[in-house]
């Protein structure tokens, strides 16, 4: 973990140090490495270009702000415009009919039978809402047994009808609700391609016979370039209304959360976190542009880390580590701080440079080993570990609850993190790395 | 590698015909626009920022007919075609893997039809008891294909519905066992665990086992398609991709950065919803109509 997390560092030291005046020149590189981070993250090609135009004019009219790097104010500019672009306007659902009815389109294996199952269950737990579920995609094997397996479990009665006329069953679930007493209607149809001309017109249909309040796409995170053609083609005929993007536990950067709505200007009002049926959340554009920018926000780590951190300490323990008089006081005390802005891996995600890393986990867990291991040295060995010999070592083992191996490992983490602070000073003596990060004045 | 100039071969006599975009593109010489221009077609057609800038360096440097090197390019990338293997001591086992929604019931479905077809006794397991109905789904694809469904009920051990279908295979001549598993984030420890414990179980069985291990890729996803394969093939040993929903205007670039980086050929790909529209997969198709 700990080699991990050095590699990580060093990498975001790089892009945190110093570049001084702003020049054309690092604002283009810094725009290309948001431009090459974009389209990682999925985002359409003609999407990035536009808005990276259009940031690029309004960042090099800007004037640095003192103490903030050029890429770091780049990287912030483009932040504030993703939040602004995923932002804006309504988020909330518009149900003013009675009974209101919500359409689940989109692409086949998106996830619209789960999100219609999750949306029911959360208008009836947030919103005191009564509503009925409609399975509408005749087409799929088992869909509708799926939805009304998933009825079942959130207590949500489903409307089956004859299973062969998505028209018919349309029109009767309307009616079944009304008589009912449902006031909310979710209608899940099939997952179709935008170019299938006789799916789409089943789709048009289903729309016009029951009026809908709300459209709602559905749209894997996972999407690649392609999606926002289909997400305008199914705006372009059905006048959606809004989109819901699905699996966001997992690690995908979910660029085609911007590009659709760039393209089509639709909000996104839901996201889904996971497979169980409470597992949707409302939409934060902040979460979802640090997600697609994967550059993380230096600006804010700065100033959490600002508003956290013992000033005074932190100064002091910045000489010790120029001097490489780093002991497990000083790493105690780290941990300390860090735990103090919230978990290792939110503060983590702040960091330019570490979202994009693959395969990053930071266990919390081990965080608690860790500090349980420093916790069981005596005052003498924090302060000066070469002490520490097989003896101790046991005895810290012993103490912590920790295996001896666990404790070897520590004091060999803490031995290479000594010898990267030192290279780390020398650098920087040297002038190759520009200021210390953390440093504060 | 022979195979592999054979196709290139195969490729100039198309020179005028197929590649309508991109050929007439860069004919008469590459300018640094057309560079750009052939970059954003490969962007648009998901094959990433790091692959397709491979590409266009490749086409900077290396010298001759532009059009022959991003083909030749392209193809080499792919490498050459790989079909799915049989067990030489039956059953051949094949578990299908991936992300929710995917296409993985579908293509298990497809698979019976098809190697039933081919005179093969087939068998489906339903190793999904995860997702609501995802084995009324299975058993409605087996009763397309005519093949028998070995399930368990709902939330029923995974690695026991695998043992019973393995065993069951054995015990009874059957050629061909065609696992399919639930769909799972690749990001989630535990359900990687579980696939992995499958296929202990199945090797436990019968060494060699399964003989191949196939993730099931949606077309219409994008550069995550990488870090899914890199995962699942950590945990289970990938043998192929089956790249589904190629019916669509998505066309799968990603397959060029996994073959690229993980060496993991695609094997498969589906092109519709009928039992029949499940392919062998071509390179020299492929790249037609990644360039089109």
């Amino acid at each position: 973990m700990f080699e991990n997390l050095q590699e990580r560092l060093s990498e975001a030291f790089k892009l945190l140090k110093g570049k001084g005046k702003i020049t054309e020149n690092n604002v283009r590189e810094a725009l290309r490495q948001v431009k090459m981070s974009l389209l990682s993250a999925d985002v359409n090609y003609k999407v990035v270009k536009e808005f990276m135009d259009k940031v690029t004019s309004k960042a090099l009219g800007e004037k640095v702000i003192k103490s903030v790097t050029p890429d770091q104010q780049f990287v912030k500019i483009v932040n504030d415009e993703l939040i602004d672009l995923l932002g804006g306007k309504e988020h909330g659902l518009d149900l003013k009919s009675r009974p209101s009815i919500i359409l689940m389109v989109g692409l086949q294996g998106s996830g619209k039978t789960t999100v219609a199952a999750k949306l029911a269950f959360w208008l009836k737990k947030k919103s005191g809402r009564n509503p009925l579920l409609v399975a509408d995609d005749i087409y799929r094997p088992a869909a509708i047994e799926q939805l009304e397996i998933l009825g079942k479990s959130i207590d949500v009665p489903v409307f089956v009808g004859d299973r062969k006329d998505s028209y018919k069953i349309a029109k009767e679930a309307v009616n079944f609700a009304t008589m009912k007493g449902n006031d909310v209607v979710i209608v899940d149809t099939a997952g179709r391609l935008q170019i299938d001309e006789e799916m789409m017109k089943e789709v048009e249909k289903i729309a016009d016979l029951t009026k809908p309040d709300e459209i709602l796409m559905v749209l894997d995170s996972m999407a690649g370039q392609d999606v926002v053609n289909a997400a305008a083609e199914f705006d372009r005929r059905l006048t959606i209304t809004g989109f819901v993007v699905t699996k966001l536990d997992g690690d995908s950067r979910g660029g085609v959360a911007l590009s659709a709505k760039y393209v089509t200007g639709k909000s996104i009002k839901f996201v889904g976190v996971g497979e169980k049926l409470d597992q949707l959340d409302v939409f934060y554009p902040d979460r979802m542009a640090s997600r697609i920018l994967g550059m993380g926000d230096v600006v804010s780590l700065v100033e959490k880390v600002q508003e956290n951190l013992d000033k005074k300490k932190m100064e002091e323990m910045e000489k010790r580590l120029r001097k490489a008089q780093f002991t497990f006081d000083d790493f105690q005390e780290q941990l300390k701080q860090v735990k103090k802005m919230g978990s290792l891996s939110s503060v983590l995600e702040m960091i330019p440079g570490v979202p994009k890393m693959k395969n990053i986990k930071v266990d919390e867990d081990q965080l608690v080993h860790v500090e349980a291991i420093i916790n069981s040295m005596t005052k003498e060995e924090r302060a000066n570990p070469g002490i520490i010999n097989f003896s101790r070592k046991k005895r810290i083992a012993a103490g912590s609850g920790r295996t001896l191996s666990e404790v070897s490992k520590l004091i060999k983490s803490y031995e290479n993190m000594k010898k990267m602070i030192k290279q780390f000073g020398k650098l920087e003596k040297r002038g190759k790395l520009g200021k210390f990060p953390f440093q504060f004045k | 590698m022979a195979m592999l100039n054979f196709l290139k071969r195969g490729l100039k006599k198309t020179k005028d015909g197929f590649f309508g975009r991109a050929i007439s593109m860069i004919k008469g010489g590459i300018t640094a626009e057309k560079l750009e221009d052939i970059q954003e077609l490969l962007l648009l057609s998901d094959v990433g920022p790091e692959t397709s800038e491979y590409i266009i360096e490749k086409m900077r440097k290396e010298k001759g007919d532009p059009v022959e090197v991003l083909r030749n390019t392209l193809i080499d990338l792919l490498g050459i075609d790989e079909r799915l293997k049989f067990s030489q001591i039956p059953p051949t086992v094949y578990t299908l893997v991936g992300v929710n929604g995917s296409g993985k019931t579908t293509t298990a479905g497809k698979l019976a039809w098809r190697f039933k077809r081919d005179g093969k006794r087939v068998i489906l397991a339903a190793a999904d008891t995860f997702r609501a109905a995802a084995i009324e789904q299975l058993k409605e694809w087996g009763k397309r294909a005519g093949v028998p469904v070995i399930a368990h009920q709902m939330g029923a051990d995974v690695g026991a519905v695998a043992y019973d279908a393995v065993k069951h295979a054995i015990s009874n001549g059957i050629d061909l066992v065609i696992i399919d598993t639930a769909g799972r984030l690749h990001t989630k420890d535990n359900l990687m665990r579980e696939l992995e414990k499958i296929h202990k179980v199945i090797s436990k069985l019968s060494s060699n086992q399964p003989t191949e291990t196939l993730l099931v890729l949606d077309a219409t996803i994008g550069q995550n398609a990488i870090q899914q394969a890199r995962i699942f093939d950590k945990s289970v040993g990938l043998t192929g991709i089956v790249l589904t929903k190629l019916d669509g205007t998505a066309k799968g670039g990603m397959i060029l950065s996994i073959k690229k980086e993980l060496g993991i050929p695609v094997k498969l790909i589906g092109i519709g919803e009928s039992v029949e529209d499940l392919r062998d997969f071509d390179t020299f198709k492929f790249v037609d109509a990644l360039l089109e």
